[in-house]
């Protein structure tokens, strides 16, 4: 199988200059490669730095060293370093992330929000439609909010907005954070075929999923992040 | 790994910048003004200039636009025939003639960037006519498009700006500026005078605008969420010098410098 993510030796500290410069190692010495097909699912109580791996490999925090490397237009990219235009391009083509959260923009409906990633690259507005529609429908969207913005929508009905956005297109490689958190059965199980299909296409996941039943109907391998001492003030 | 292979350039990407600064310094006082700024810009990029009052955008961005001639450091930019133009080495007519058409700028206040006495289709047709259109119709045309672009009714054409509201007159500044195409816009606090309502709507327009026009943005702004909604990159300035600069999501989500991490955090959340 190809390595579509090679990770090595992965370090991440904060350093808080408002809070007397405490520093806090998040993550050190990470490595771990993820094939094509494949599912990583990343192990450890709360506060050993899953989230914060998913956010750093994403780009939205700074790693304290070590390499991320990414198969990204038939090439390898790091981007421990790379220009911020780079790592929009990555964003744009190759690595995708999905969350339970959604970042609403006041005045955009909810079918431009999921069509927005095909736009980005260039999909037909007839096409990318479709697409949205389709998995909206999936979802459980009702139809009379397609064109609404979703910020007046409850909790669980943006969460799913945010899903059909983040599987709105393919991507080589698909970050997932707790893509299933406090959905219900049914639109868990279409949560659940969605990573199916993805990955049958060859996506490389990497996820945090709390729920075991799911953790272990998606994982094909665990990244154990329990540390002996995760944070230390100096 | 060899060093060659650590970073390969991204595909889909312009492989050549659009616009060049090195060392750019003006200086009114110790720490006032603008000091080492280098950067380059890159097609249909966005750059945010993000700082407190006084710290030097401002004045950061009258040199890059061509307005100051700085103390030392250069400008370039390529221009549509990919031949490079040093700002401050070309002549007062060539800098104003790029103003007029490769570029743009959108004032914070809208009055200061429309001629108040004349009608907004005129306001519109301003660049095209500067360009060499004389054709009425073409002209009329160009307005009632735009008009239409910016989401103000077509049949306001022949009304005066200063009939308009606030958000109307700046959605027109910005159609008198993007008629002519423009490779590069200058904005400075674009929704800084406005209400928050008709903030989201400029806001919302203009991310529009800025992905089907492949336009390269330098936008000051005080406003992080603006910032996030609409620039790439970030360049944090503080008394006169850039502390911080990188991908907008990484500047926030995770500011490395003491005062970015002040800034970010002294931010209310609604």
């Amino acid at each position: 199988m190809t390595n579509l993510i090679e990770v090595r030796d992965l370090a991440k500290t904060f350093t808080l200059h408002q809070q007397h410069g405490v520093s806090l190692q998040v993550l050190r010495g990470l490595n771990f490669t993820v094939a094509a097909g494949e599912c990583l699912v990343l192990h450890g109580q709360s506060g050993a730095g899953k989230s914060t791996l998913l956010r750093t490999l994403y780009g939205n925090y700074l790693p304290a060293g070590g390499s991320i490397r990414i198969r990204h237009a038939g090439d390898w990219l790091e981007l421990v370093g790379a220009e911020p235009r780079q790592v929009l391009a990555v964003r744009r083509q190759t690595l995708g992330y999905v969350s339970q959260f959604l970042r609403v923009i006041p005045r955009v409906p909810a079918l431009e929000v999921v069509m927005e990633p095909a736009l980005a690259r260039g999909w037909t507005r007839v096409d990318a439609e479709a697409r949205a529609k389709a998995l909206l429908t999936r979802l459980n969207i009702p139809e009379r909010l397609w064109q609404l913005a979703p910020g007046t929508f409850s909790g669980g009905e943006q969460q799913r907005v945010n899903l059909a956005r983040g599987f709105m297109v393919g991507w080589p490689v698909m970050l997932l954070d707790e893509p299933t958190a406090s959905l219900d059965e049914a639109n868990a199980g279409v949560v659940l075929e969605l990573i199916g299909e993805a990955r049958a296409a060859g996506s490389a996941l990497i996820g945090i999923f709390h729920d075991r039943a799911i953790r272990e109907a998606v994982a094909d391998r665990y990244l154990d992040m329990t540390q002996e001492d995760l944070a230390h003030a100096s | 790994m060899s060093a060659a292979e650590q970073l390969l350039p991204a595909a889909g990407v312009g492989t050549e910048p659009l616009f060049a600064v090195r060392d750019l310094t003006r200086l009114y006082g110790p720490d006032k003004g603008c000091q080492g700024v280098s950067f380059d810009l890159y097609p249909g990029e966005v750059l945010g200039i993000v700082g407190e009052s006084g710290s030097g955008k401002s004045t950061l961005l009258s040199l890059l636009c061509g307005r100051c001639p700085p103390d030392r450091g250069s400008v370039q930019y390529r221009d549509a025939a990919g031949d490079w133009l040093d700002l401050y080495a070309a002549s007062e007519a060539e800098r104003r003639t790029l103003l007029r058409t490769e570029w743009g700028f959108v004032e914070q206040n809208p009055r200061d960037g429309l001629r108040m006495g004349v009608s907004a289709g005129a306001n519109i047709g301003e660049r095209l006519m500067a360009q060499g259109v004389r054709h009425y119709g073409q002209l009329r045309a160009a307005g009632l498009d735009w008009l239409k672009q910016v989401e103000i009714d077509p049949a306001r054409i022949d009304d005066l700006p200063r009939t308009f509201s606030g958000g109307m007159q700046q959605r027109l500044q910005i159609a008198r500026n993007l008629v002519s195409s423009p490779k590069l816009v200058f904005m400075d606090e674009p929704t800084g005078g406005l209400d928050v309502s008709v903030q989201a709507r400029l806001l919302d327009l203009l991310r529009g605008l800025v992905r089907e026009l492949d336009l390269a943005v330098v936008i000051v702004t005080h406003d992080l969420a603006v910032a996030r909604l609409l620039a790439d990159r970030l360049m944090v300035m503080r008394r006169s010098r850039v502390v911080e600069s990188g991908l907008t999501d990484q500047i926030l989500d995770d500011p490395q410098h003491p005062y970015t991490q002040l800034l970010v955090s002294s931010v209310l959340q609604p």
